[in-house]
Formats: C-alpha cells, structure tokens, sequence
C-alpha cells in the first residue's frame, strides 16, 4: 500500500496538537470559512461539493452536494442543520475522536453548509454518553465565538451561524435522521415515516439538512483544496476521498485509519491493523458496523469504497471494521448484536419490536443447546419479514448479522441444533428448559 | 430545585431553540446530573419551565435508557457489552467488576457507592474492554486496573486513569 497523506486525521497527527482554535488556526484552519464568506455564492458552494462527490460517511453514503440541493431555495423562514454525532453504530467510533481531538475542524465544516443551505442555526447532536466530547465542542464553540467565526454577521459578511451541542440521552435509533430529529425536538426518539424528508419538512416541520460528523469534517478541505483534488482521491467516480475506518476485534492494533477508499481490507487489516493478534488466522470481519453483513476472509481483497463492498455482498456502511479470529462462534457473534438491536428497537413498527425479540429467543435457545430443527426455516422466515417493513432502515440492519452468518457459518447452527437434540432425546418436552428474554 | 439553582442555565438553554420542548432532554439531563437520577419533583418543575404536562416528559424519560427513574449509586459502572468488546474480553470484565464490589450487574453496593449497569456501544471499540464511570470513560482495562480504578473512586471521588480526548 502506498502510504498516503492524510486529510482528516492530519492536524491531530502533529505531536503536541491539542486541538485549540489557535493551533487550528495556524494550520490553515478557518481559511476555507473566510474564503466562502468573502463572496463565493451559496450556490458555487454546493456545486463544488457535488462535484467533490463527497458521500455521506454516517452509513448511507449519499451524496452530499444533491442532499444541500434539495433545500428549497425560496423557502422564506428558517432553515437547520444537524451534525449527527450520535455514533452509536457499534464498531464506529470515529466521529468521537474528530470532536475530542480537532473540533473546529467539525465546527468550521458546519459553518460552511450552514452558509451554503442558507441556514442560520446548526445543532450537534452528540449521544449523551460523551460527555467529554459535548464539552470540547462546548468549549471549542465559545472560542470560535469569541474569535467571530460564528455567531451574527460572520466576518461582517452579513451571515449568522449559530452553532449548538444538544446531546442525547441514550439511544441507537436516534441516529437515524428522523428520530434525531424527533428527539431534537424532545420527544421519543421515534422515526418518521418518509416522504416528507427533512429537506422540506425536517426540524420543526422546516428544511432541513442532516449530516454526519465527518462527512462535515471533509468539508473545508473542498473548498480550500478545490474538488477536482477531493475527485482524484479513492476510487472515482463514485466513491471519492478518503474515510476513517475504525479496526476493532482480534487484531494487534485496533484504532482509527484514514485512507483512501480504493484501499482493501488486506490494508487495513494485516498492514495498517498489525494482522491477528494470535496465531489463529481469521474467520470473519464485519466491513460496515454491526448493520453490515458478515464476510468471510476470502474478501479481504475487496476495496474499501461503497460499491465493492456492495458488490461483495455487504455495506461500506460505518465504516467499522471488525476482525474476528478462528474460534469465534458465528452463533455467538449473531447473538451478541442480535441482543444490541433487540434492546435499541425503538418499537414503532411491529415486525421489528416483535421480531427481535423472536430472533434472540431463538439464538439464545441455539447457544444454549436447547436449538429446535424448525429454528433455522423460522430464523430466516422472520427476517424475511422485518428486512424492507419497517418505517426506517433499522429493520434492514437487524437482520444482517443472523442472515449473513446463516449463509456463511450455517453448520455451526446446525452443529448446535445437533447437540441439543442428542442433549435432549428422551426428554419430554415439558422437561426442556425454556428460555425468556431479558 | 432546578430553578432556583440553575435560572441562568435554564434561561440559556431556553434561548438556544424556537420551540421550548426541545429543552427537555438537556433539562432532564442536569436534573439527572444534579439528584444522580430524575425525580417526580423534577419532572414536574420541567414541565412547568417548558409548559408541557408531567406525563409529556415521563413519557420521554422512559425511552432514554441513561436517564433513571430511581435513585442509584454514588458512581454508575457501565459496562460495554457489545460484540465488539465482548471479543477482547467485557465478559471478563463483568466478572472482575462482580466480584470487585461483590454485587449483581443491575444492582447497587450496600453503601450505595457503586451502581452496576451492563450496557450496549459506547463507541469505543477499539480500546475495549471498557466501561463508563459517570462522565469519564476508562478504556482498554486489566483486572488490576479495574481494582486501582474502583480504589481511588472509593477514597478519592475521583480517578486519574480516565481517559481524556481520544487517543491515537
Ligand atoms: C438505525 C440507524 C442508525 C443510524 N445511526 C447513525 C449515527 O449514529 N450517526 C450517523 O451519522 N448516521 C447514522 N445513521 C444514518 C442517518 O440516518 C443519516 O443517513 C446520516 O446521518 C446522514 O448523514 P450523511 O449523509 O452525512 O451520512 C443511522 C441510520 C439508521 C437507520
Ligand atoms: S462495542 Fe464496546 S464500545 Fe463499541
């Protein structure tokens, strides 16, 4: 792998950098901010992203240009952006530290959308358990007040921003768009059902753009690096620029990587990551957070970008990798972020409240060695029907753990379901243990 | 009360949106911060400051899982139990926290020190195992940590070894 420069990771890869506006100042930072309001219309500003092809980094990879777009240009009251900084996919743990290391770099990304969707007001929706986190924004926010890169009339141009940390309380779900927005709005973190989308009717019913935290991050740099640079980057057209990856698991050493997207996962995993930690080889890898399916070591020669992960069967998704190593039980695997996605249901729609809890019975019963024959049909009938019946994508991401093990490690199931029925021949059936969710 | 301690905090929070009820988790959150947990009273005094009815925000309190309806201890130890943690150990880690403070997970010590959650991602994945203390997160943990850590919380009310911004 060539080694390469990095983009978002680079300021806080200085020895010393503490992430103050003084120091971020110095290596360039709020130029692309001044550069903006000095008279570049809001329009240039969205066209030069869209060219970028800058996508979403919070899972769906959309790009981010064409959502700005969609903001109603003539729309006469208030317009908002939220920074989604709820990173609760577990695996992901990157917009964590582009906050707590080089906030202003998130901060002066904001300022720039806000100027380019016309908004006066941004809020940052950090999950409740960072507390240090929402600190170091809190404080890094105070500071660029201080200093007039946000606030009324920015650089006298005329142009408020407007920037707030609201931090969440303790839930997945309202990392989805909608239930963002939802709880923004202090209520149930609960999705709502689309169209409308938030470009119209988003944050009290007005236009509204939702962005991840580093997606937002990348967006100085456009502007100041142009996007014919941001372009070249990757794998072009469709998957430009670099991400942070976040290794995880049986590997030496975990942590956060930015690279280029047309990098592998052989990169990330055996050069970057250190390979196994043990001499056990490895058996699997999530690619995308734990809403990504399962894949299997003979992928770790698929690229980064979105589409060949796609192609390989799974998603880009989060960005969270993790490795795991020969031994681990793919069952065991399932459960645990089956148990993850059974307690985060926010339990609007039926299929998903009630079929996770189903689906871990079922696993919990397969672990323990009470697994029944008919387990395995009714697995897959269940997810058959929460996948595409659910009001957000939080249906699609539960099943992709118990479905992608089934297809790849589906003899460790049966192996299982084979034990507990020698375990339980002659037992009646009244003498079998029966097991309830916790 | 929260007002007659915070009127300036509130007022501010207050002024940050259009719509008053978007004040409500951060009220309920330095409610939660100032008590250890959120109270009736609580919640009826935010109900008031945002014109909302008290079944309006204990219906919001119920679907957020840090916020706690009954008192709990001095120091809430919450631990990661997610996949990504449980591969490089957080099983382990319960079982030295259990037999540490000699308690349940879910249960609160005698002198109502230490509170014992197991929760899901905290977003610290690759410096598991790891668990959350209050605010501080304390990462990539050894049993002998683990013991130092609840030491100097019991003797000190703080600990030195929490991590700060994210490393590296
Ligand atoms: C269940 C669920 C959880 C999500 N959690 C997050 C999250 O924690 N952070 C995030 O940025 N996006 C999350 N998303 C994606 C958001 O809905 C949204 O697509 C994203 O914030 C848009 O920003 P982007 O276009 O910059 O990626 C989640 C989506 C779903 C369905
Ligand atoms: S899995 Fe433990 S912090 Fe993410």
């Amino acid at each position: 792998m060539k080694t390469f420069d990095p983009i978002l990771l680079k300021n806080m890869q200085q020895p010393g950098y503490t992430g103050s506006l003084a120091e971020y100042e110095r290596a360039g930072g709020y130029q692309a901010l001044k550069q903006v309001l000095a008279g570049v219309p809001p329009d240039d500003v969205i066209d030069l992203v869209k060219k970028s092809g800058l996508r979403g980094r919070g899972g769906a990879g959309f790009p981010t240009g064409v959502k700005w777009g969609f903001i109603p240009k003539d729309h006469p009251g208030p317009k908002y952006l939220c920074c989604n900084a709820d990173e609760s996919e577990p695996g992901t743990f990157k917009d964590r530290q582009l906050m707590e290391r080089d906030p202003h770099q998130v901060l002066e990304g904001i300022a720039i959308a806000c100027y380019a969707i016309g908004a006066q007001t941004a809020y940052i929706y950090i999950r409740g358990e960072f507390r240090l986190g929402a600190k170091i924004l809190e404080r890094a926010i105070a500071e660029a007040r201080e200093a007039g890169h946000v606030g009324a009339d920015v650089y006298g141009s005329g142009v408020t921003i407007q920037i707030y940390v609201h931090a969440g309380a303790g839930a997945y779900i309202c990392g989805e768009e909608t239930a963002l927005l939802e709880s923004l709005e202090g209520k149930r973190g609960k999705p709502r059902t689309k169209p409308p989308f938030p470009a119209t009717h988003g944050l009290y019913q007005k236009p509204t753009v939702v962005n991840n935290v580093e997606t937002l991050a990348n967006v100085p740099h456009i502007v100041k690096r142009g996007s014919d640079w941001f372009a070249s980057i990757g794998s072009p057209p469709k998957s430009t620029g670099t991400r942070i990856f976040c290794l995880s698991g049986h590997v030496c050493r975990p942590g956060n990587y930015e690279l280029p997207v047309n990098a592998t996962f052989r990169d990330l995993i055996y050069e970057l990551g250190g390979g196994m930690r043990s001499d056990k080889p490895l058996k699997a890898f999530i690619p995308g957070g734990a809403s990504a399916p399962f894949l299997t070591p003979d992928h770790v020669d698929v690229q980064l970008d979105f589409e060949s992960v796609a192609l390989a069967g799974s998603m880009s998704g989060s960005g969270g990798v993790t490795a795991m190593e020969e031994g681990t039980s793919m069952v065991w695997a399932a459960l645990r972020l089956m148990e993850f996605f059974y307690h985060e249901s926010c339990g609007k729609c039926t299929p998903c409240r009630e079929g996770s809890a189903w689906i871990v019975q079922i696993l919990q019963r397969i672990q323990n060695k009470q697994g029944r024959r008919e387990d395995l049909g009714t697995l897959t009938d269940v997810c058959g029907n929460i996948g595409g019946r659910t009001v957000c994508a939080f249906g699609d991401a539960e099943i992709a753990p118990v479905l992608s093990t089934l297809k790849y490690w589906r003899h460790e199931y049966e192996a299982l379901i084979e034990e507990a029925e020698t375990l339980n021949a002659g037992r009646k059936a009244k003498d079998i243990p029966v097991l309830s969710v916790s | 009360m929260l007002r007659a301690k915070y009127q300036n905090v509130i007022d501010d929070l207050l002024s940050r949106y259009p719509v008053k009820q978007s004040a409500l988790l951060p009220l309920l959150n330095l409610a939660q911060k100032e008590e250890g947990y959120v109270s009736q009273a609580a919640m009826k005094e935010i109900a008031g400051i945002l014109d909302l009815t008290p079944p309006q925000v204990f219906e919001t309190v119920t679907f957020y899982t840090m916020l706690s309806l009954k008192p709990i201890g001095k120091f809430h130890v919450q631990v990661c139990r997610s996949l990504m943690c449980a591969l490089v150990g957080a099983d382990n880690l319960l079982g030295w926290l259990q037999k540490h403070l000699g308690i349940g997970v879910g249960q609160t010590t005698q002198d109502k020190m230490f509170t014992l959650s197991a929760v899901e991602c905290l977003g610290s994945c690759g410096t598991g195992p790891m668990f959350q203390i209050n605010d501080d997160y304390y990462e990539r943990l050894t049993e002998e940590k683990v013991g130092r850590i609840l030491e100097d919380l019991r003797q000190t009310g703080d600990c030195a070894m929490k991590s700060g911004p994210f490393l590296l």
